[in-house]
C-alpha cells in the first residue's frame, strides 16, 4: 500500500507557505484520495508553528522540521531536514514543489533514502498506478512515465494543481528532529539584477516576449536602442506584465553589440531560459523557434507582433500575429494603457 | 597567490536544437528517430560550465579541467571536434546510450564510477561542475546524485557566477524565483555547481587548442569503457509530440492605432 508525503517550505518572509507549496499539497490530497492512502505533510522552517494554519487540519499527518538553520536555502541543511521528514513519515512517495529550494536537494535526498526521482512534473494521473507527465527535450516531447521502485520521489511543477485552501481550524504538527551536518555554506541574501528594475515578475497574468529585432536597424537605417529600451520599460510600467527575451538579444551583450540595458540571462526563454507560465503572452521583434515553440509552451494565450507575414515560426504556435512594426504600434500601447490606468 | 583546483565537467551530448525530432520505440525503450545520424552539439547549459571551469582554471595556475561526457563513442568524437578548439581539458568519456529516456540514476552512477577512476584526482580540491539541467531529460538530477554519491554536500544549482578567494573559499550566486541571484559563501572545495547560462560567452575557435586536446582525447576514446543504463523501475506509458496546432489569425490590415487599441484591450481583459 502507498503512503504520501507532501514536502513544503516557508517563503522568504519565513510567515507563509509558498504558493507552489500549497499547489503540491493540492496534488497530496486528490493522490492520497485516489489510491487511498495515508497522508502527511511536511514542513522545512525556521519556525512551522504558524504555518500550520495553511493546512488541512484533519484527515494528514503533519511534520515539520525547525531551527534557524532552515531560514536560508543551502543543500547540506535542507537536505538533512528533508530527509529527516521523510524517514518520520515512511512514505513510498513524496511529492514536492518544484521550487529552487526543493531542487537542489530532492535527488540527494532521494538518493539518500535509496530511492528515485522524476522533476518537472505537470499532471499526475493513472487508476491501478500512478503515472506522471513531463516534457523532454526541452518541452518539445511530452511523455506519461511511471516507476515501480520506492521511494519515489515527484517534483511538480508551478501549475500541476490549484493551491490548497485552508478551511478554520487548528493543525498541530510534530516536530522532527534533525542532525545537522557541519555547515560550511554561509547564505548573505539575494541580489537582484544590476540593471535596476526588476523586470521578472513569474506571478503576472503576461509575458512581454522582446526578440533581437529591436535592437536592429530601422528604415532610417539606424539603430535605436534607446527608444526600444524605453518602448519596453514604458510597457512595463503600464502592465503588470514579465519580461522574457530571446537567446540572440541577451547574447549581444556578451559579443559587443547594441544593448538594451536591463537584460540579463534570467530574462532569456527557450532552449537555454526559462519556460514561464502566465495566461497571455506577447511577443515583439521575434524570429524563430525559440520564443514561438520552446519558451511559450506553458502561455495560453499567445499574439505576436511581426514585420515578417510568412514566418513560419509564430504560424501555428501563435493565436494572432500582427503584421507591423512594434516600434509603431508599443507606443500607442503605452498610451492606451497609460489612460486607462485609474 | 591561487588555489591549484581539480575541476571536473560533467557534460553530455544533445541533438542540436535546430533538428525536428521524433520520437520512437525501440527495443530498449522511447528513442528519437535517426538518433545517431542527428547533428549533435555539446549540451548547452553544460557548455557554459565548461567556458566558465576553463576560465576559472586559468586564473587558478595549476588547476586541472577534465570533460566527462557519457554517449556512444563515434558520436563524441564527432561532438569533441568542435568542443576541442574551445579551451584546454582532459577527456574523460564514458560509451553508452544517448538521449534524454535513459534514467538519470543510472546516468549518474556512470558518471560517478567514471570520477572515481580518474587517476590522481585530489575529492579533497574537487569542484564538479555541469549544466543544471540538460537540454535532453531536463531533470537537473543527475550532478546532484553524483554529487551525493562522491560524498559532497556543498552544492548549488542554477549558478550564474563563482568567484574564488586565495584562501580557495567562494561566493556563489544561483538563480532563485522572481528574477532573483541567492548569494552564498562556501569554505572552499569539494563542492557541486549546476551551471545556468554563467556570464561568458562562448570561446572562439582555436585551432592550436584543438590539436593539442585531441592529441588526448582520441586514445581516451579508444579506452572508453562501456555502459549500461538500467531503468530502475523506469517505465514509459506514452511519448509523443504535442499534438496542439493553433489556427493563427494572421492581421495585415490594421493600422499601428487600430492594432494598439486591440491589444490594449486584449491586455486590459479577464
Amino acid at each position: 500500500m502507498e503512503s504520501i508525503l507532501v514536502l513544503t517550505h516557508a517563503d522568504e518572509t519565513g510567515a507563509i507557505l509558498t504558493k507552489a507549496s500549497l499547489e503540491a499539497v493540492t496534488a497530496g490530497i486528490d493522490l492520497a484520495a485516489r489510491l487511498s492512502a495515508p497522508l502527511a505533510i511536511g514542513i522545512l522552517a525556521a519556525d512551522a508553528t504558524t504555518l500550520t494554519k495553511s493546512l488541512p487540519s484533519a484527515g494528514a499527518r503533519i511534520l515539520s522540521v525547525s531551527g534557524q538553520a532552515f531560514a536560508q536555502a543551502r543543500y547540506a541543511t535542507d537536505a538533512a531536514a528533508a530527509e529527516a521528514l521523510c524517514r518520520a513519515a515512511q512514505a513510498t512517495i513524496v511529492l514536492a514543489p518544484g521550487s529552487s529550494r526543493f531542487t537542489r536537494v530532492a535527488a540527494g535526498v532521494a538518493h539518500r533514502l535509496g530511492g528515485f526521482i522524476d522533476t518537472h512534473i505537470t499532471a499526475l494521473a493513472g487508476t491501478d498506478a500512478v503515472e506522471a507527465s513531463r516534457w523532454f527535450y526541452r518541452q518539445r516531447i511530452e511523455a506519461v512515465l511511471s516507476r515501480d521502485a520506492r521511494p519515489w520521489f515527484l517534483l511538480l511543477d508551478s501549475g500541476a494543481a490549484p493551491a490548497f485552501t485552508a478551511q478554520p481550524g487548528a493543525a498541530t504538527a510534530e516536530e522532527i528532529a534533525v542532525a545537522l551536518p557541519e555547515a560550511r555554506t554561509n547564505v548573505s541574501g539575494f541580489r537582484a539584477p544590476q540593471q535596476g528594475a526588476q523586470t521578472i515578475r513569474p506571478d503576472a497574468p503576461l509575458l512581454f516576449v522582446a526578440g533581437a529585432g529591436w535592437t536592429k536597424k530601422q528604415p532610417d537605417g539606424q539603430v535605436h536602442t534607446t527608444e526600444a529600451a524605453g518602448l519596453i520599460l514604458g510597457f512595463l510600467r503600464a502592465t503588470p506584465a514579465s519580461l522574457g527575451s530571446s537567446k540572440s538579444l541577451v547574447d549581444q551583450g556578451s559579443e559587443g553589440q547594441s544593448v538594451l540595458p536591463f537584460l540579463t540571462h534570467l530574462n532569456q526563454i527557450g532552449q537555454t531560459g526559462a519556460t514561464p507560465r502566465h495566461a497571455k503572452g506577447l511577443s515583439t521583434c521575434c524570429h524563430g523557434e525559440e520564443p514561438h515553440v520552446v519558451g511559450w509552451r506553458f502561455i495560453a494565450d499567445r499574439r505576436a507582433i511581426s514585420l515578417d507575414p510568412n514566418c513560419g515560426w509564430s504560424r501555428g504556435k501563435a493565436d494572432v500575429v500582427y503584421i507591423a512594426d512594434a516600434f509603431q504600434v508599443i507606443p500607442r500601447v503605452n498610451a492606451l494603457l497609460e489612460a486607462a490606468k485609474p | 597567490m591561487s588555489v591549484q583546483l581539480q575541476i571536473v565537467v560533467c557534460a553530455g551530448i544533445v541533438p542540436d536544437p535546430l533538428q525536428t525530432l521524433e520520437p520512437i520505440t525501440t527495443p530498449n525503450g522511447p528513442g528519437l528517430k535517426n538518433e545517431l545520424v542527428l547533428p549533435a552539439v555539446l549540451d548547452p547549459w553544460a557548455a557554459s560550465a565548461l567556458y566558465e571551469a576553463a576560465a576559472l582554471a586559468a586564473k587558478n595556475p595549476g588547476s586541472k579541467l577534465y570533460l566527462v561526457s557519457l554517449g556512444p563513442k563515434a558520436k563524441l568524437q564527432q561532438v569533441m571536434m568542435t568542443v576541442a578548439q574551445k579551451v584546454p581539458f582532459e577527456l574523460v568519456p564514458v560509451d553508452g546510450p544517448i538521449g534524454g529516456f535513459p534514467d538519470a540514476h543510472s546516468t549518474a552512477g556512470a558518471l560517478a564510477e567514471a570520477i572515481e577512476a580518474i587517476p590522481g584526482l585530489d575529492k579533497s580540491s574537487l569542484l564538479l561542475f555541469g549544466g543544471w539541467e540538460s537540454a535532453t531529460r531536463g531533470a537537473g538530477v543527475t550532478l546532484q546524485l553524483i554529487g551525493e554519491r562522491l560524498g559532497i554536500t556543498d552544492q548549488f544549482q542554477g549558478v550564474d557566477q563563482i568567484t574564488v578567494s586565495d584562501d580557495g573559499s567562494f561566493e556563489v550566486l544561483e538563480r532563485v524565483e522572481g528574477g532573483k541571484h541567492q548569494v552564498s559563501t562556501c569554505q572552499g572545495a569539494p563542492a557541486v555547481l549546476g551551471w545556468a547560462t554563467g556570464n561568458l560567452a562562448e570561446p572562439r575557435n582555436n585551432p592550436q587548442v584543438g590539436m593539442a586536446n585531441m592529441r588526448g582525447i582520441m586514445p581516451a576514446l579508444q579506452k572508453a569503457k562501456a555502459a549500461s543504463l538500467a531503468p530502475n523501475g523506469l517505465r514509459y506509458v506514452s511519448v509523443a509530440l504535442p499534438k496542439q496546432q493553433r489556427t493563427t489569425r494572421v492581421v495585415k490590415d490594421l493600422t499601428p492605432d487600430q492594432i494598439a487599441a486591440e491589444l490594449a484591450a486584449w491586455i486590459g481583459a479577464e
